[in-house]
């Protein structure tokens, strides 16, 4: 009896002790100046790239890549289900997801905007210093420099990847995201966006490997009220983990130029 | 001194700090040593958050020292006060004139001076950039190695792959054009970055176990890791390498390992694969860092060889290089080329 008693409390203690261990590992680290540490690389998992809405898993468009180029289904990341799109808009969505390979600007390596690229299948890292941070993403090398110092400023010009100012709201930090270029896109599914689009996105950690993502669209032009959408982003806790090239550039040239060839072109 | 400095990278405040700087310039006797930089005043780096050198923000590396020491300088590190000023106003009768050359009939080439960043845009009185060999003159090249270089001018007809950046070999696709025509690598973003034409500009920063190397140009962020020593598996091989960094006193050094083959070494010769990059960040004073780098590739060059980049602190942001997105001019010149050969067919068929 007293051995077990022994042995029970031996295991509460080690039991309390690994929890307290796994709480402070779970902590969220700090900088210096006592904002939540978000530096790091990050990633979405889930299929919010390839719809942003609750779809179905699909065949691939490619046949030769068979299972491997299926696109899997998706509960969706839009809080309420449905992005609220004007009418019109809503038939653009709709010709876009039905010419997807043709007019996804992806397809051709373009720089993918707010808040798509926080989603793709790729990781990004995020640089963080007190008064600007640098959003760095592997896919084609995108970036963006987000200014924690520059309040009421505004966008000199349009840009693939917007006008980025920062805020710390509590512990969650807060992206407004302006003067992105047109042309971008939301996801694989035709979901879009007008010129006037802004982006605010919400940054909160929870615990220090994952982050909560919320991003609210505001695009009077295209939808009929402001829409959210939110996901969690996972730290990469691969050894040594680090972003790689993906210089898409160069992947896509036989696709873009190949009809200019010397010999093709007639 | 009038200046006229633009690109849409430098804004008003720069423009300013550079015409203050010039002026400064004219009017400062401390500097009129000859053949001797001015003295710095007694400089305490400052210290970020984790007790590294602050070298965050961005950067101006813009030059109009030559890269190699002109043959008229041989013998001397720095020119005179004189040279410099000489060297100003010429630039600057050139821009004046390259700027009200517009219209006309003919070719209307690339840029005029308005859009170059060709200034000085320090008291930096050297000869070349390269301070190693100190003769500032490149090592020759290892036996057999030869440059290639494109070029404004027509095509080289040279082989693929294009390892040089500007111009091309010839316009049957687009693997035959220079890495930033294709908007895969700029012209002036390196690694190392060298002054050139515009977009002269880099952000560093740092973080307790990183420091990125931004330049604008072509929006290359180059992560330097800080807490590894070992680089990436040889087989991974990057058109921008494998950066590996740490402090050195006041000095921000990164070692940088596995570019690819797709890329030269420098100026046209060899290919990455054996390049050993060294870059050497120091603040040198409130508004000016030192870049200092060297390419260490002896299966190409014969020796290792040094420059140094004086950078000068911008008030400015980075503007997005959307390079890629916009890169009507490949379509352009491969369809040029098409209708050029359909024109030359007409032509032939229509002799006969």
């Amino acid at each position: 009896m007293h051995s077990i008693v022994r042995k029970l409390t031996v295991l509460m203690i080690g039991s309390v002790a690994l929890g307290g261990a796994a709480v402070a590992q779970d902590k969220v680290a700090r900088t210096p100046a006592g904002k939540p540490d978000l530096n790091g690389i990050w990633q979405a998992m889930g299929s919010a790239h390839w719809n942003l809405e609750p779809h179905n898993a699909e065949p691939s468009p490619v046949v030769a890549m068979g299972a491997l180029g299926a696109i899997p289904g998706g509960l969706g990341a839009v809080e309420g289900g449905r992005i609220p799109y004007k009418p019109e808009a809503l038939k653009k969505r709709d010709e876009n997801k039905a010419k997807w390979l043709e007019l996804d600007p992806l397809v051709q390596c373009k720089l993918p905007g707010v808040p798509r690229a926080t989603y793709l299948p790729h990781p990004f890292q995020i640089v963080q210093e007190p008064n600007a941070m640098l959003m760095t993403y592997e896919f084609a090398g995108a970036d963006r420099i987000v200014y924690f110092n520059k309040p009421n400023t505004e966008y000199q010009v349009e840009s693939w990847m917007g006008y980025n100012l920062a805020r710390w709201d509590g512990d969650t930090l807060v992206i407004d995201v302006t003067g992105q270029m047109e042309d971008s896109w939301f996801d694989s599914a035709g979901n879009f966006h007008g010129p006037n689009l802004k982006v605010q996105e919400r940054y909160t950690a929870k615990g220090a490997n994952v982050l909560m993502y919320e991003a609210t669209i505001t695009d009077p032009d295209t939808f009929t009220k402001p829409w959210k959408i939110s996901m969690p982003l996972y730290r990469r806790l691969d050894k040594d983990m680090q972003l790689l090239d993906f210089k898409c550039v160069e992947f896509v040239e036989e696709l873009l130029y190949g009809k200019y060839r010397k010999g093709v072109m007639k | 001194m009038e200046t006229h400095v633009s690109t849409s990278a430098i804004q008003p405040n720069q423009l300013h700090r550079i015409l203050a700087i010039s002026v400064l310039m004219a009017l400062s006797s401390t500097a009129a040593h000859a053949a001797e930089p001015p003295k710095q005043a007694k400089f305490t780096v400052p210290k970020n958050e984790y007790g590294q050198p602050d070298l965050r923000g961005v950067w101006n590396f813009s030059s109009n020292t030559p890269f190699v020491r002109p043959a008229k300088y041989q013998g001397r590190e720095f020119m005179t006060k004189e040279e410099v000023a000489a060297d100003h106003a010429a630039i600057q009768a050139r821009s004046e004139r390259s700027d009200n050359e517009s219209g006309g009939t003919g070719g209307v080439g690339g840029y005029n001076q308005f859009w170059v960043e060709s200034l000085a845009q320090d008291e930096n009185y050297r000869t070349s950039l390269l301070i190693d060999p100190p003769n500032g003159q490149l090592p020759p090249l290892q036996p057999g190695m030869k440059s290639e270089n494109g070029g404004l001018g027509p095509d080289t007809g040279g082989e693929r792959p294009v390892r040089f950046r500007v111009g091309g070999v010839r316009k049957d696709g687009p693997e035959d054009r220079g890495l930033s025509e294709r908007c895969l690598m700029g012209f002036n973003s390196g690694p190392p970055f060298v002054p050139s034409m515009y977009n002269n500009n880099v952000q560093i920063f740092q973080t307790k176990t990183h420091a990125v190397i931004m330049t604008e140009m072509i929006h290359d962020a180059r992560i330097v890791k800080l807490d590894a020593k070992a680089h990436i598996d040889p087989a991974l091989r990057q058109w921008s390498g494998d950066s590996r960094g740490y402090y050195e006193g006041d000095t921000l050094v990164v070692e940088t390992r596995n570019f690819t083959d797709k890329t030269n070494v420098f100026r046209g010769a060899g290919n990455g694969t054996t390049m050993k990059l060294t870059e050497r960040f120091t603040r040198v004073g409130k508004d000016r860092v030192d870049y200092k780098f060297t390419i260490d590739d002896t299966t190409t060059f014969t020796k290792p060889f040094t420059a140094l980049v004086p950078m000068v602190r911008t008030d400015g942001e980075l503007f997005e290089y959307a390079c890629h997105e916009g890169n009507y001019g490949m379509v352009n010149i491969l369809q040029g080329a098409r209708q050029e050969e359909r024109e030359a067919a007409a032509k032939k068929s229509g002799a006969q």
